[in-house]
């Protein structure tokens, strides 16, 4: 299957000129004086936070558009220039505050390839564990709130229902239940606890089932086909040049998974498909989010046996110059102490140089640029936010859209804008 | 590991950590992306990020003690530097990661070196994903992109002065709204 496909949904591009990100009002195609502008968001209970939409209506159809985001900046990058790289990680989670362990594995690996430090297979193999039930927690979360806006619903309680046993497992391993930090750099803050992989079993057992529930509710649900079909279109062409990513790609024909085609951790070492659709449109984006989460099942049932396998081995790097010292150590140890105390008031050094790292977070490619000058603090960091990069398709997405249709089409971008503002 | 011969206006090539950056003349931006968009198919920007290194090596090595004035508690010493870092061409550098979706998946930086006050060309021609991006460049870091068609602040609201992400911005020196202090 070549990765990007031959056929378009509609002939040639539909980016709006000249600025990409503004669909300005066609004074052949609509009586101006027929116009009105109306802002849609940002305290509006359907736009995943606050964005803004300004939108110019003819009678119900959607003639202009532009996406104002900016509302939830919270300067996260400044911030972190100024912590020590341990101290920073924090940060990272709650930029995307829903796929926050793939934020902070983000972070952490490109801290990581800047270090050169190996970490220990047994910490690969449950940050996967983890990131998987994280893509799943984040399209339940998506599921439960796109089906909502566009009235069913039912389906948000039992995606939310869903969605509180990943959080019980993130509990369990990480002590608290969203922004966990569990990944330290080197490996992982704690061993996972005796009876994780048992729990996260069950919860494989019941996933997929859940999954072909919901599927039940929605795919011969004449109002939810009718709200979702044709709606929205993206070219695979236009989601190229707007660096659309994740499901927004999948679901315009592009053959193309990080996970797959640049594969990190150790996703070269296990079975999954990459769910493909080829219509480009809300349907589509939902069909691609209900099969990924199958996927990740898979994905994850394999890392519990091999982390099985790998009971009792170090999850953690063994670099006293960069990871903690084991707690029962600082009773006896006076070097302990020593590189305990370093660590903690001043931070261990990275060294010079610039890395950008980019993986498959549940909202497709999230990249981290950091730059360091060989201190205890970046110097520079910087995130690729796939949120902020699917903002962009607004205005292509929605053209000859009615109101209505709006608030499905925002809804299958995925934004979170926390990760869109950071 | 491809190379990247013929590439327009590349002044440096760098290879470091599985990274290759191609550093750029500025005058001759546009040209090099196009070249790499069309012959080398990096059909997709990942992400256009800006760094201000005003004050880069500036930071004493470990070991300093402080000014004659006495060390400042509040500013815990070297940071750990072990040593000065290289020294960088100019004050701003811009880094546009590409990347190649297709069989043969590749990333590449292409890399500008600007000083304040200096423009670049905008590659919003090139690829229409650097919208946003070269937006939010000049909203942080205060560099102005020639050619693009709609450059306003994106994070910021409308009238906010300087660029929070320079160095010299103070951090939580941003003036704090219906304030009695107004």
């Amino acid at each position: 299957m070549a990765v990007i496909p031959s056929t378009s949904i509609y002939d040639g591009t539909r980016i709006p000129q000249p600025v990409p990100t503004i669909l300005e009002v066609d004074p052949d195609a609509h009586r101006l004086e027929d116009i009105l502008t109306i802002n849609f968001g940002p305290n509006h209970p359907s736009t995943h936070g606050v964005l803004r939409l300004v939108v110019d209506l003819d009678g119900e159809t959607v003639a202009g558009i532009r996406a104002i985001i900016g509302y939830l900046h919270t300067g996260f990058e400044k911030n972190m220039e100024s912590k020590s790289w341990w101290k920073s990680v924090t940060y990272a989670p709650r930029i995307d505050y829903v796929s926050f362990h793939a934020n902070e594995l983000l972070y952490v690996l490109a801290i990581e390839k800047l270090l050169g430090i190996d970490v220990p297979r047994r910490a690969t193999w449950a940050r996967m564990a983890m990131a998987e039930l994280n893509r799943i927690h984040s399209h339940l979360v998506w599921l439960g709130t796109s089906a909502l806006e566009i009235g069913a619903i039912s389906l948000f309680w039992y995606a939310f229902d869903d969605r509180d046993q990943i959080l019980d497992l993130f509990e369990m391993a990480g002590g608290t239940r969203m922004h966990t930090r569990y990944v330290q750099v080197g490996g992982l803050a704690e061993d996972l606890p005796p009876g994780f992989t048992t729990e996260a079993r069950k919860f494989c057992k019941s996933m997929p089932k859940s999954v072909d529930e919901y599927e039940a509710i929605l795919d011969r649900n004449a109002i939810w086909l009718e709200r979702t079909r044709g709606i929205g279109l993206l070219s695979a062409d236009d989601a190229l040049a707007l660096a659309q990513s994740g499901p927004m790609l999948r679901s315009s024909g592009v053959d193309w998974d990080l996970r797959r085609n640049m594969p990190y951790l150790a996703y070269d070492e296990v079975e999954f498909d990459v769910p493909v659709y080829p219509n480009g449109d809300v349907y589509d984006r939902y069909k691609v989010h209900m099969d990924e989460m199958r996927e990740s099942v898979r994905i994850v049932r394999q890392c519990l046996d091999r982390l099985d396998e790998m009971d009792g081995e170090p999850w953690i790097a063994d670099d006293r110059k960069v990871v903690l010292p084991p707690r029962h150590e600082l009773h006896t140890s006076m070097e302990s102490l020593i590189h305990h105390f370093k660590i903690v008031t001043e931070g261990f050094t990275v060294p010079e140089g610039e890395v950008y790292v980019a993986i498959e977070s549940p909202r497709g490619e999230a990249g981290c640029y950091l730059v360091s000058d060989g201190g205890a603090r970046p110097w520079r960091v910087r995130f690729r936010a796939p949120s902020f990069a699917a903002l962009q398709a607004t205005a292509t997405v929605v053209q000859d859209c009615l109101i209505a249709d709006l608030v499905a089409v925002a809804g299958s971008l995925d934004p979170v804008m926390g990760d869109a503002d950071r | 590991m491809t190379t990247y011969a013929g590439v327009p206006g590349v002044v440096e090539t760098r290879e470091a950590l599985g990274e290759t950056t191609l550093v750029v003349d500025p005058a001759r931006l546009v040209e090099a992306c196009t070249f790499l968009r069309d012959e080398h198919g990096f059909n997709f920007l990942s992400d256009i990020a800006a760094a201000d290194y005003l004050g880069w090596g500036a930071q004493e090595v470990a070991g300093y003690i402080g000014t004659a004035a006495g060390r400042d508690l509040h500013e815990p010493g070297s940071q750990g530097h072990a040593r000065v870092p290289e020294p960088k061409p100019k004050r701003f550098s811009i880094s546009y990661h590409l990347l190649r979706v297709g069989e043969e998946a590749e990333r590449l930086r292409v890399q500008v070196w600007l000083d304040d006050g200096e423009t670049v060309a905008s590659v919003l021609p090139v690829w229409p994903a650097a919208d946003w991006f070269e937006r939010e460049a000049w909203d942080m870091m205060g560099i102005r992109f020639e050619g693009h068609p709609n450059l306003v602040r994106i994070l910021m609201t409308d009238d906010w002065e300087g660029h929070p992400l320079r160095k010299d911005y103070p951090l939580g020196g941003e003036p704090v709204r219906f304030s009695d202090e107004d």
